[in-house]
């Protein structure tokens, strides 16, 4: 290990170098589904929670979507009292295995840590993982015991509402972070929840688009687990909007409903050959995988390979297609990203573990045309088998110019740099606009020009009773701003049914 | 857990079940579908609804035995259950009033033809129906479309049974004779559908095709089912799942429909093969 620096500050003795999350060596990881960060050992996890200054402004919590009280839970790891530590997430977050995980940190609690000013900021996520794990896998008793704890705690502090509400039940459309943490939030209240769920599985994005090796299923499990003892109920199978309707869920006796069915409908480019046999949303892609497991041999679902894959787009997204691709044995996976390395989207941890594996960038490209295989069958319609087969993506160098109204600069096309690569497999991974049949299904709902419902700033919508929140409302966003949403609709739904306000 | 209530064989490879899904069975219309998974390490597959039984709650679902998962659900017996079934998806088939209808079923196609035709049937329109099969063995549902159709021809390629030719052929000559059908609806192969559309093109009769792309979740969100469909002067990519399985026939760019359910054929037969191999050995242990 390398010398440790000590540096004073706020009268105490600091460790400079963050710890570095172990990881699974690269050139392994790169063929295997396992996860890919190992979680910091009880060592690690005291020692990092021992650099965190406890400052007086907590510039931390305001960078977190839901305030989790960051210095609190890790004043507790310091002193190993990992349950108490447990107990201070829990109290704001939901999801805290999931979301040490995948949360942007580096865009949140992180980028504000004083730490961060002159070194490196405490790895807030890294602990957060290392402390659900530890609770949970360790002692999932311990863990029902805790939530058990909160609950009465908070019972007898807000018992007045939580008797008057006694079972009055909520409908929470999706299964996904915002529709978790929603139900969640609502069954500690007191309220009867039942989820729906359009698939066959449970976890929304986090079972069919977050991969194994960067959220393991059990890890989702393990949460879900814990709301259905806890007494959510879960229903999968149904699609609201079209097994169900909205107003059939009133009229089964729901009093609330929240709407998190997320942002399932994948975009495309709209480019000359975009439905060639070879050419996939990363929702399909990741999708067959992940939810499919298409990777295990034992699974009917069939998903293509190929040695040479391009994929579109420079999000989470785009970086789980790349290192899936790797995964299932392609020789070299192409990243093409329209802006430059500074601008990719995606958290740090996911470029830095693409870049490790192998994964080749190509920054300030933009695809134009996905050329085929000849495809000129004869008339007895004899063929080599690869008509209509992706034979390779004919792509346009891009420069930055002024920036747009997000503040991005703008790419635009260099006219004559045209070139093209070989590769038989193509990812869209461009973003993905919210399910289109909660809108189809009802006309009194109202809608954003980009699809999304439009809410105030509780969660309600335009009809009474319904609140929405997550990727429904946004567009594609993070798991941690869905399950703030949840939480915040929870809040709105209890004070509608308490008190019959209707915001 | 969905129950297999009852199960038929209509023919050698083709299958009938009727599932208890009271929910579905609710709201399901002619022309929408549902998709289902046999077990935990089962693909999800579109069927698309061939009738449904109010009072028991149960959807009928026909099926012909192509691939692993055909080949797994047609192991299981009246008694035994599906792990998940899930609908009805899609948009319904548009039943509004038309006089004179023609549907054109080929295959196992002709499964969701009907109570498509029985949907127009009992709407007061004439039904004129064309089946078609590739021979006398692989003939379904005969008697049920007699019973809703004004008039009924059976098609077999080999002329085995019936007329001999494909459905083109009865069509063309209809038309030819001076019938006009205020809109013809046909489902079945994808490569019968384009020929159906020809065939009524020049008699500028509309054509509602029902599109069976792959799909894994149904609802929109995968992008599997995306085919091409002629708006505005260009193509513009559709969803089978949510924008149909109907569309208008003379909108669809069918090469690349063909094309596009061609994808995974040769992993199907592969994994198809293994099964088949699975349950024989299961068989002989």
């Amino acid at each position: 290990m390398s010398m440790t620096r000590h540096v004073i500050c706020l009268g105490k003795l600091i460790m400079i170098e963050r710890h570095k999350m172990p990881v699974q060596d690269p050139n392994l990881r790169a063929k295997n589904f396992d996860e890919v960060s190992l979680g910091y050992t009880e060592d690690m996890a005291v020692e990092e929670a021992g650099r965190c200054l406890n400052c007086i402004n907590k510039p931390c919590v305001s960078g977190c979507p839901v305030n989790i009280n960051i210095p609190d839970f890790i004043s507790k790891v310091k002193e190993k009292k990992f349950n108490d530590a447990y107990k201070i997430i829990l109290k704001t977050s939901s999801l805290p295995a999931i979301c040490g995980r995948v949360c942007p940190q580096e865009n949140q609690c992180e980028k504000n840590c004083t730490m961060g000013i002159k070194y490196e900021p405490v790895a807030i996520g890294a602990l957060e993982r290392f402390v659900a794990d530890t609770c949970t896998e360790l002692n999932l008793k311990t863990e029902e015991n805790i939530k058990e704890e909160i609950r009465t705690e908070e019972n007898k502090s807000d018992n007045s509402t939580s008797i008057k509400h006694g079972k009055r039940k909520v409908a929470v459309i999706g299964s996904g972070p915002s529709g978790l943490a929603c139900a969640s939030d609502l069954n500690k209240m007191g309220y009867d929840v039942n989820v729906y769920e359009a698939m066959h599985a449970l976890g929304g994005v986090l079972v069919y688009g977050i991969p194994e090796f960067r959220l393991p299923k059990r890890i989702v499990n393990n949460e879900i687990n814990n709301l259905k003892k806890s007494g959510v109920h879960f229903n999968t199978n149904v699609v609201i909007g079209k097994t169900l309707s909205l107003d059939d869920l009133f009229d089964i006796g729901y009093e609330a409903v929240f709407i998190g069915t997320g942002a399932g409908l994948p975009v495309f480019m709209g480019i000359k050959g975009e439905n060639l046999k070879g050419v996939f949303s990363a929702n399909e892609y990741l999708t067959r995988n992940n939810l499919m497991k298409a990777y295990d041999d034992d699974s009917d679902t069939p998903i293509m390979k190929a040695k040479n894959v391009a994929v579109i787009g420079g999000g989470n997204v785009a970086m789980d297609a790349c290192r899936t691709a790797l995964r299932l044995g392609a020789e070299n996976v192409f990243c093409i990203y329209r802006r430059s390395e500074v601008e990719l989207p995606a958290r740090k941890e996911e470029i830095k573990h693409a870049k490790e594996e192998g994964v080749k960038f190509l920054f300030l490209t933009n695809p134009i045309e996905i050329i085929s295989y000849d495809s000129n069958t004869n008339d007895s319609g004899i063929n080599d088998g690869k008509n209509g087969c992706v034979k390779g993506l004919k792509c346009i160098k891009m420069k930055l110019g002024d920036p747009d109204e997000k503040g991005r600069k703008r790419p635009i096309a260099m006219d004559g740099t045209e070139f093209l690569i070989d590769v038989n497999l193509v990812i869209m991974a461009l973003g993905t606009k919210p399910n289109p049949i909660i809108k189809s299904s009802n006309p009194n709902l109202k809608f954003n020009k980009n699809s999304g419902i439009i809410i105030d700033e509780n969660g309600f919508t335009s009809c009474k009773g319904i609140y929405a929140g997550g990727d429904a409302v946004t567009g594609s966003a993070t798991v941690i701003s869905a399950m703030g949403a949840g939480k915040n609709a929870a809040k709105a739904i209890d004070l509608y049914l308490s008190f019959g306000v209707n915001k | 857990m969905f129950k297999i209530v009852k199960k038929k064989k209509l023919n050698k490879f083709v299958v009938q079940m009727e599932i208890l899904a009271p929910l579905v069975v609710k709201k399901a219309l002619p022309g929408q579908f549902i998709i289902l998974r046999v077990d935990d390490n089962g693909e999800r597959i579109p069927l698309t609804i061939a009738g449904i039984n109010k009072e028991l709650g149960t959807v009928k679902i026909i099926f012909q035995i192509v691939g692993a998962t055909t080949f797994k659900l047609n192991q299981k017996n009246e008694g035994d259950f599906i792990l998940d079934f899930v609908g009805p998806l899609g948009l319904p088939t548009d039943i509004s009033e038309v006089k004179n209808i023609c549907i054109v079923g080929g295959g196992v196609g002709c499964a969701i033809a009907l109570p498509v035709a029985k949907a127009f049937h009992d709407s007061g329109s004439k039904v004129t129906t064309v089946i078609g099969f590739r021979n006398k063995e692989l003939v379904i549902l005969e008697d049920e479309f007699k019973n809703i159709s004004d008039s009924l021809v059976v098609m077999t390629d080999d002329g085995s049974y019936g007329k001999s030719g494909n459905v083109t052929i009865a069509l063309n000559e209809m038309l030819n004779y001076g019938i006009r059908f205020d809109k013809i609806i046909t489902i079945g192969p994808s490569i019968m559908m384009k020929y159906v559309v020809q065939t009524a093109k020049p008699y500028e009769i509309p054509v509602i095709v029902s599109m069976n792309s792959l799909m894994i979740d149904g609802t929109g969100m995968c992008g599997c089912c995306r085919l091409s469909v002629w708006e505005n002067d260009k193509y513009v990519t559709k969803f089978a799942c949510i924008d149909g399985p109907d569309f208008d026939g003379y909108k669809i760019n069918f090469d690349e429909v063909i094309s596009r359910n061609s994808i995974y054929r040769d992993y199907e037969k592969h994994v198809y093969d293994k099964t088949c191999n699975l349950f024989r050995k299961i068989d002989n242990d």
